[in-house]
């Protein structure tokens, strides 16, 4: 899967990757011995936040699983 | 049980979406991992709204997708909405099985939140469309998809008989509920369409 900014899709990939096996290998084994993916991570977050910028895509100011709190329309 | 829930939203997603990106992630002070990610979708309009809509409106549907594991309850709750083009699709279906006793359960139909409860084994399977030929199709492919996940990951026997009949009386209320919608938005439509709709970009 490609990243929304065209630059980003291998940084994405590296963290994922990362990410993928830090997440089966320890954090679901209840193992909170810290995250080895932050520096990917960072990398990543830079290039995908200018992305989602320059292309206006309004993620802004959005609550975390914010409209779960609107009714829905019907 | 994370790749049975991640291959179930793959397969409600997957022919349609072009990009996905984690945009936020943590891990909460109780030990929780919480996630926004990023997804874009081509939007494809039925005929009679193409007709009806400016040219330039954004071909692109932004979803936002928030989700939280918790590996104490096993848990892993998503939720997940558009952030353009709201008023243009058809609201989502949720129902799930329970894989001890194989009895579907349908989910409000309001509810929101697409569960994928690892220790239970529930399967909500989050089926979005823009309208009822589509959702229909689509609704099938997912159903057989979720057999066959099921049947080859858990080693189930295919409870069709089941299935099927909760199915007809899912896509009975999904027709309610998908129709509800169109009329809606063609409604929205006939009043936009004297002026340019800033809005619906």
């Amino acid at each position: 899967m490609n990243s929304v900014g065209e630059g980003c899709t291998e940084l994405k990939r590296e963290y994922d990757h990362c990410f993928n096996r830090w997440f089966a290998e320890k954090f679901l084994k209840g193992d909170r011995s810290g995250d080895p993916c932050s520096e990917m991570f960072k990398k990543y977050q830079q290039c995908v936040q200018q992305a989602i910028k320059d292309k206006d895509i309004p993620v802004d100011g959005i609550e975390f699983m914010g409209p779960n709190k609107e009714k829905p329309e019907s | 049980l994370n790749k049975i829930c991640y291959k179930l939203r793959r397969q409600a997603f997957q022919r349609h979406v072009l990009t996905e990106d984690v945009i936020h992630r943590e891990v909460t002070p109780e030990n929780k991992l919480i996630t926004r990610r990023l997804l874009t979708k081509t939007n494809r309009l039925p005929r009679w709204a193409e007709k009806i809509f400016p040219s330039n409106l954004s071909r692109s549907v932004f979803i936002i997708e928030d989700s939280i594991v918790d590996p104490k309850s096993k848990t892993f709750t998503t939720f997940t909405w558009n952030i353009n083009h709201r008023r243009l699709m058809v609201r989502k279906m949720f129902f799930g099985m329970n894989s001890e006793t194989h009895a579907w359960t349908r989910v409000q139909r309001e509810a929101w939140i697409s569960f994928c409860g690892i220790r239970d084994y529930f399967f909500f399977v989050m089926i979005q469309e823009f309208g009822l030929a589509r959702f229909k199709s689509n609704q099938a492919k997912a159903m057989k998809g979720l057999e066959y996940t099921l049947a080859n990951l858990q080693g189930i026997e295919g409870p069709s008989r089941t299935l099927k009949d909760t199915a007809k009386e899912a896509t009975e209320k999904a027709k309610e509920t998908a129709l509800a919608a169109t009329e809606k938005a063609k409604n929205l439509a006939t009043a936009a369409a004297p002026q340019k709709s800033s809005h619906f970009v």
